[in-house]
């Protein structure tokens, strides 16, 4: 039994990390002066850490690959940085930032990326895989026609069947809460409980699925004894409980190359332990920071092989370990807790990172402190998310943790299939060519009228592009139906599906890019003068566009209802669907990086939007467009319909320092109330980019991923993009150099 | 100018901005009112000095649209700027009227350049004066703007009377407003002033040059160099001998 549930009542009971938490744990509503720097262990090891991190980069990105091994949760001997130095052990194969090979998804996939770096594929493996079939030979066995044209067009895209589709959250506490032996024992009850029903499809699966999972179980108990460790019974403490649960997601790392592996809602949990350790004098607050500090640097370490086709989607060799963090109780009282703060505080011990993914669950009502403590540390660091608690606890509880970028699901509770996304402005195109790709001239849906009049008529390109998305809502779903049907059958989620209930509710994660380019085109067309120039086959290649027309990202009803129009429509076409396994359909308007090259692929819209030009992410207004400020266009993004969108809506947000406030404590306190106001006006997602130094060379680069940098220095306001490249370079020299 | 009973006052806008995070405390929404009589040469904003030109609309409508912004703006506030806002100032008196009846702070971004009643009827509802004091003496600032320095002296007076709180501006331009003579002036009449709560010297930059590109004026400050750092230090120093809180 173990040490911190020794309440028969609850061991008997079902899982419940949630009510564990409740019942135990400190909410924390004071600052950060508690925080303790990091230890000189920790700072040795992160020095090890970075310079093998210099060598990846210097190798081209990819430090090392084992390609003689298919990965699993035994497949590796234990392996270490600096044993002396780590706190907490276990790395993803036998050296630390080695990348396996995971072919389960797609034995071509693993081909691709070896090829790219320049390895060889083994022959042995190539061999096993002539008799196993994958993931992806099984979504390509079956895809329709229609389907690869689709696909081949760019109208679905970025679709998880030729990767693991990830998304997908174990709830690790469990292993550090119960022990791994409870954990099969439910799973044995369970199996046995459901006997006597009916063995059709659905419960024949369900039995070898629980069968899987109790094996992963094993295996990762078999995983953390080579190690040393026995995790057969709950953690004692600290520092066991972090060990224990990272040997859990450590497991999920080695089985799946997931398109997001997050994290889920751990830290308060872990404060539970730490609180207890620090009263009974065990710990130190040093060492719990150490603690702290050397997980999130095993975080930062988890690496996946990956195609070069996968990285221009996906830039940033991302994992998406999102961590989420805060939040608001069912009971009112604040979930932030000593740990929320220790988490962010790594941000300062080890320096900025993307990963893991922080996300802060903010409320209005979270803590005072908290709310400036974190917007120091966006100022300081651009490394924070933040995601509205107050519209996601009604929908989803308050334990819910964010898959990926927006994706909330109830920990331990619910998964998501994977949706990826369809592309809405080419969809808008194509009810304008009757069902033609712009591009190709291809005939990719069904044929339809084109829309011949010389100026385009609203109502007639709304019941087209209406037509347009019915098609659209049924051949995505049949989509996402085979994809999660293959993905289950060839490459299920063992041990991330082994810390689920064994009943977990399911969505079918969808997603749309370039809604704000169709709401523009719409509101074009609607209150301005719209003309097709069509090529000799017919297909309009660019518009002319006369008068003026209401724009997404100005606070402008007219522009922003026809936003929230296209997501009620779409919404609605994909809850008629039949899915698989039920899962119910759910939204998000997200993007990731992937909004360049969708604008790559889609033509000319009534917007103004050149072909090929970029999108803007997520939910973000286009660029240049969203004249009035960002509040503005805060209000827009916010105005979009998280019920018809609940799989989240992302906007980035992107401002220097100096435009933020003139001192640090104004910077601080005005980012603080521009998340209020966003958050209480119901926006649900917000990236908070602070602009540093290197964040500013690179929006001169990439102008394409800041939409909205407005450069206001002391009552003054230009737009960054639109200066020359020797201001650009003066603003950022100016912006760290000088004083305003 | 017309008084309508339901739509307040008319007046012309150049813009809006719904994020100043640099132009008062807090967050606040920006209005920047059409026109301006002074003729500044390193006007960075020379698009909005033309008079009635720009946006026709009127102080109802501006009062609802920051209305919506309140759950952004409820502990920073609205600043007038321009242009020159006094140079409307019935439409600007309204839209500050509005805001006041709101609960909004309200701050008045302006370089003094109004009539007695017209600056009395705004300031009635204005908490807080940014006051962009170009230069000290007649001569320079006639030579900078092309008009005479008496009313933004009436005006920082005007603050003094009524306790309405000052935060001067003040844009150091190389070879004109850098002068160590001139700047020490300057700090020693404004260090007389109780209303003043801080001040703020902006040094000059030509992140507004494109702009004077699209209007038919000429743009005398192309050869100018921006005011550097150690220029920068000089002033502050100045100013801070005097007692002035920057």
């Amino acid at each position: 039994m173990s040490y911190y549930t020794d309440d028969i009542d609850f061991l008997y009971s079902d899982i419940s990390v949630r009510d564990y938490i409740i019942k135990n744990y400190t909410p924390y509503e004071g600052n950060g002066d508690f925080l303790a720097p990091p230890t000189e262990n920790t700072l040795k090891l992160w020095d090890k850490v970075k310079q093998l991190m210099q060598s990846e980069r210097e190798r081209g990105g990819v430090y090392d690959i084992d390609a003689d091994t298919v990965s699993g949760i035994t497949a590796f001997k234990p392996a270490y940085i600096d044993k002396d130095l780590e706190k907490i052990v276990g790395l993803q194969t036998d050296e630390p930032l080695k990348r396996a090979i995971m072919p389960f998804g797609g034995l071509r996939m693993v081909h691709n990326s070896l090829k790219a770096y320049g390895r060889e594929p083994n022959k042995d493996i190539d061999r096993i895989f002539a008799y196993r079939k994958t993931h992806n030979d099984g979504v390509f066995d079956v895809y329709t026609n229609e389907m690869r044209k689709a696909r081949h067009s760019g109208l679905i895209t970025g679709l998880p069947d030729a990767y693991g589709r990830g998304r997908i959250i174990g709830d690790y506490r469990r292993v550090a809460l119960y022990g791994v032996d409870f954990l099969i024992n439910q799973k044995s009850r369970s199996l046995e409980m459901s006997e006597g029903r009916q063995c059709d499809e659905e419960y024949i699966r369900h039995r070898e699925e629980i069968k899987e999972q109790i094996k992963a179980l094993g295996e990762l108990k078999e995983m953390a004894a080579s190690y040393g460790f026995d995790i057969s019974l709950g953690a004692k403490d600290t520092k066991e409980a972090f060990q224990w649960l990272y040997f859990a997601y450590l497991a999920a790392v080695k089985e799946q190359n997931g398109a997001a592996m997050s994290l889920g809602r751990v830290s308060t949990f872990l404060d539970i332990y730490a609180h207890r350790d620090l009263e009974n004098k065990r710990y130190t607050e040093e060492e719990i920071q150490e603690f702290v500090d050397q997980f999130v640097m095993k975080l930062r370490m988890v690496r996946f092989l990956r195609t070069p086709a996968y990285d221009e989607l996906f830039s940033g060799d991302p994992t998406w370990i999102t961590e989420s963090i805060g939040g608001m109780g069912l009971d009112g009282r604040t979930l932030v807790t000593k740990m929320s703060f220790r988490f962010l505080h790594t941000l300062s011990n080890l320096g900025a990172a993307p990963e893991p993914n922080l996300t802060v669950l903010y409320s209005t009502r979270l803590p005072a402190a908290f709310k400036e403590f974190c917007a120091d540390i966006s100022v300081r660091t651009s490394s924070i998310q933040y995601e509205n608690d107050d519209i996601m606890r009604t929908e989803y509880g308050d334990d819910y943790s964010i898959a990926c970028c927006v994706s909330a699901m109830r920990t331990g509770k619910q998964m998501q299939f994977f949706g990826a996304r369809v592309n809405l402005a080419k969809a808008l195109l194509y009810a304008i060519n009757g069902g033609k790709d712009e591009i190709s001239g291809e005939q990719i849906l069904p044929v339809m009228p084109v829309m011949n009049d010389d100026k385009l008529d609203y109502e007639k390109v709304m019941g087209s592009f209406d037509l347009v998305l019915d098609r659209l809502a049924k051949l995505y779903i049949d989509t996402l139906n085979i994809i999660h049907y293959m993905h289950d059958k060839y490459c299920y989620e063992r041990i991330q599906m082994a810390l689920h209930d064994d009943e977990v509710c399911r969505t079918m994660a969808c997603g749309i890019a370039g809604l704000s380019v169709v709401a523009d085109s719409l509101s074009a067309i609607r209150y301005a003068e719209v003309r097709p120039v069509r090529n000799e086959q017919g297909i309009a290649v660019d518009f002319v566009t006369k008068g003026e027309f209401p724009k997404f990202g100005n606070n402008d009803r007219r522009a922003d209802k026809l936003a929230v129009m296209v997501i009620k429509a779409f919404m609605q076409k994909l809850e008629k669907q039949k899915t698989y396994r039920n899962a119910k359909p759910t939204l998000s308007v997200l993007t990731i990086t992937s909004n360049v090259v969708y604008g790559k692929k889609t033509g000319t819209t009534p917007d103004g939007r050149r072909a090929g030009e970029p999108f803007a992410p997520g939910a973000n207004p286009m660029h240049g467009r969203d004249i009035k400020g960002c509040v503005a266009s805060m209000k827009s993004v916010a105005s979009l319909p998280y019920k018809y969108s609940s799989d989240g809506i992302s906007y980035t947000f992107s401002i220097i320092p100096a435009a933020l406030g003139k001192k640090k404590a104004e910077q601080t306190a005005n980012l603080a109330a521009l998340l209020d106001g966003y958050f209480e006006e119901g926006g649900h997602h917000i990236n908070v980019n602070v602009m540093d130094r290197e964040t500013l060379k690179d929006a001169m680069e990439h102008p394409e991923k800041y939409p909205q940098l407005t450069v206001r220095v002391s009552g003054y306001a230009v737009n960054f993009v639109k200066l020359s490249k020797e201001q650009q370079l003066d603003v950022i020299n100016r912006t760290f150099h000088a004083k305003f | 100018m017309t008084m309508e009973a339901n739509n307040g006052v008319s007046g012309y806008i150049h813009s809006v901005e719904s994020f100043g995070g640099v132009d008062g405390p807090g967050v606040r929404y920006i209005v920047f009112l059409q026109g301006c009589p002074l003729r500044c040469i390193y006007c960075h904003n020379p698009d909005s000095r033309k008079m009635s030109v720009g946006i026709l609309t009127n102080s109802a409508s501006v009062a609802e649209e920051i209305e919506g912004y309140i759950p952004f703006i409820k502990n920073g506030g609205v600043t007038l700027s321009g242009g020159e806002p006094l140079a409307q100032p019935e439409f600007a008196a309204d839209i500050l009227r509005r805001c006041k009846d709101m609960g909004l702070h309200t701050a008045l971004d302006t370089s003094g350049y109004g009539g007695t009643v017209a600056v009395l009827k705004v300031l009635k509802y204005t908490d807080l004066v940014l006051l962009d004091i170009k230069a000290y003496s007649g001569k320079l600032y006639t030579a900078v703007t092309g008009m005479s320095e008496d009313k933004a002296k009436a005006l920082l007076e005007m603050c003094e009377k009524l306790a309405i709180k000052v935060r001067i501006r003040h844009v150091v331009v190389p070879g004109y407003t850098d002068e160590p003579n001139e700047e020490q002036m300057l700090a020693r009449y404004l260090s007389k002033f109780n209303c003043i709560d801080r001040v703020e010297p902006i040094p000059f930059h030509k992140m507004g040059e494109y702009k004077w590109k699209d209007i038919d004026e000429e743009y005398e400050l192309y050869g100018t160099p921006e005011a550097d750092e150690k220029t920068m230090d000089k002033v502050k120093e100045i100013f801070t001998r005097e007692g002035l809180k920057l």
